[in-house]
């Protein structure tokens, strides 16, 4: 039985009537009973984390709103643009109800005044659907003006980006929704400070897959949702398995389930023919494919001990027929074009990894060249405003040091001795030379 | 005086209700001018910028900085064929090269008769269903040539017809 892909075991459950016959909104009414601290003290005591790839403690970051404030905000990230991840978009295509009672049950802990729910642009279907689904729950008398006669008013709103990686970033985010650019704020004040949030006013923004999983967590309570995975990584987790696998797909499992599990029993693998693995789509490092790596649990303390993070669970595998790179190169073209241009580090980094990536798949490589995209990318890593320089460092840095083999191979030094001198292009004097290591 | 206001007046009401104040609006009202003039033109930008009471040059940084505003003309079917890691691995690379090959044109291209303007964008969050694209915001998935001839066959022979 599924906890978060329920549609796979109940047909239609994104009909209201369909889910409320199978428990829906139970865990919203059971909330609605409680005083909004309890609620975040048993969220605090499931262990849940941040399902969008930071892993944060739920209930601690609900905790954070400051409580006297008379406006608060719930942000829903459903920006879900992370290379590789495509489990929120099952969640509200097949799901919806139990991302509103979610969200529901974490705007009564921190007594929000509305939710918005933002959604990358090109799930435009799926908002217009999801308008719907509210627009049921607010006929229900679960979202609006006081509600279930608590006295409480909350308002929900879908609201569509427009095609921009960064606005998964949280700041960002709120950023977009406020019609400025979706570019990062200077932190602090965190969002959920007073002057740091959605207008300014104390706001939690939380993954749509998080939110996903409060609703079993009420009717259930914590303890049973801790008798679900690790001691440290709590629940069911949502793993997204793509490239070269003969079943792709969204799997739900606990976490603690190993990549063995996963990929061979789930997924349909042959061990033997895996090269490499993404756990964490494009952003997190990626991990040769040996029998350790394999068999280590899919945790967030785990990932770390094999030198990768868990992060949103994107798994994207690739077979022995793929050069790294390539895959470097892949993964560092998104980076550029997604970087939001705020910071130097990441804009120009993204852009002068690209370039000479380029010319070493181009056949153009020096011996050096390898050494120089490993410094370019150590100098983004830890330097910029949001995580997407350390993201954009990371498949250089991992790709070089996991798989030195194929990038010794484009870049062989009799290429360069046999290479005539490049003619200096007519440069203006203040032009930055370009740093070619030449 | 806005060509945008009585034609999506409601449209435009139900945008500006959802938020405390007009400048959050810009984004649903882009996507109302683009789907009016087709693309995010300069008269569109000066009406959005007047409804949430924004500076034009405000209204046309965010336009340029959303892949999905399209500040240019475009076919009439907008096909935006993902070509990121996890669609590569399983041959968007290819299905975009020979897609493009196939109506004649380069990246970013829209053939001669209007109808089809073929690029390629990141990742779509449909990694499992590659190749895959989006045409006009609409997904189309597990995709391969034959597929996309008859599509395009299809979408010619409406126009020949003079259908919608």
């Amino acid at each position: 039985m599924h906890i978060l892909l329920r549609a796979r075991d109940i047909p239609d459950i994104h009909r209201f009537d369909v889910y409320v016959k199978h428990g829906g909104y139970e865990g919203f009414k059971k909330a609605l009973a409680m005083k909004p601290a309890e609620v975040i003290e048993e969220v605090k005591a499931s262990g849940l984390r941040g399902r969008g790839g930071a892993g944060f403690p739920t209930g601690v970051k609900w905790g954070f709103i400051p409580q006297n404030e008379p406006i608060k905000y719930v942000a829903v990230n459903a920006d879900e643009s992370e290379t590789g991840t495509f489990k929120d978009r099952e969640i509200m295509e097949t799901n919806p109800h139990q991302l509103i009672e979610g969200a529901l049950i974490c705007a009564w802990a921190i007594q929000a005044t509305a939710v918005y729910i933002y959604l990358r642009g090109e799930f435009w279907d799926i908002a217009h659907e999801l308008d719907k689904r509210i627009q049921e729950a607010y006929d229900a008398g679960f979202i609006g003006e006081n509600i279930q006669g608590t006295g409480w008013t909350c308002h929900m709103y879908t609201h569509l980006g427009a095609g921009a990686y960064i606005c998964g970033e949280e700041s960002a985010l709120l950023n977009s929704l406020e019609g400025l650019l979706g570019q990062p704020r200077v932190r602090p004040p965190f969002p959920a400070q007073k002057g740091g949030g959605l207008y300014k006013e104390p706001t939690v923004v939380n993954n749509v897959e998080t939110l996903a999983n409060v609703p079993w967590i009420l009717v259930n309570g914590a303890a049973e949702y801790r008798k679900i995975g690790t001691e440290h990584s709590t629940g069911p987790k949502i793993f997204c398995v793509s490239g070269h696998v003969p079943k792709p797909g969204n799997y739900e499992l606990p976490l603690g389930t190993t990549f063995r599990e996963l990929l061979v029993d789930h997924a349909g693998c042959d061990p033997a023919n895996i090269k490499g693995i993404l756990p964490s789509g494009g952003s997190g490092p990626i991990v040769r494919a040996t029998d350790e790596v394999l068999d280590t649990r899919l945790t967030y303390e785990d990932m770390a001990k094999i030198g990768t993070i868990l992060g949103s669970a994107s798994v994207i595998v690739m077979d022995h027929t793929v050069d790294m790179t390539w895959v470097a190169s892949k993964v560092t073209k998104f980076f550029k074009h997604e970087s939001c241009g705020k910071c130097t580090p990441c804009r120009e980094g993204t852009y002068w990894l690209d370039k000479v990536l380029d010319r070493i798949l181009a056949g153009q490589g020096r011996p050096a060249d390898v050494e120089l995209i490993n410094n370019v990318a150590k100098n983004m890593a830890g330097v910029t405003l949001c995580a997407l320089g350390d993201f954009a460092a990371n498949p250089i840095i991992y790709t070089i040091k996991n798989f030195p083999e194929d990038f010794a191979a484009h870049v062989q030094p009799k290429d360069v001795e046999e290479k005539p001198a490049r003619k200096a292009p007519p440069r203006r004097k203040e032009a930055v030379a370009e740093p070619a290591g030449d | 005086m806005s060509i945008l206001d009585p034609k999506y007046a409601q449209r435009i009401e139900a945008a500006f209700a959802k938020y405390p104040d007009k400048r959050s609006a810009v984004m649903p009202l882009l996507y109302i001018a683009q789907e009016e003039y087709g693309y995010v033109s300069p008269e569109g930008i000066a009406e959005v910028a007047q409804l949430c009471e924004m500076d034009p040059t405000q209204v046309k940084s965010i336009a340029g900085f959303y892949t999905m505003y399209s500040e240019r003309p475009k076919g009439k079917y907008w096909l935006q064929v993902c070509t990121d890691l996890a669609c590569a691995l399983r041959g968007a690379d290819q299905f975009y090269d020979e897609l493009k090959a196939y109506l004649g044109v380069e990246e970013g291209g829209t053939t001669a008769d209007g109808l089809f303007t073929v690029e390629h964008v990141m990742c779509l969050a449909a990694c499992d269903r590659a190749p895959m694209l989006q045409c006009n915001f609409h997904y189309m998935e597990n995709l391969d040539m034959e597929k996309m001839k008859a599509f395009i066959a299809e979408k010619r022979a409406e126009a020949r017809n003079g259908k919608k």
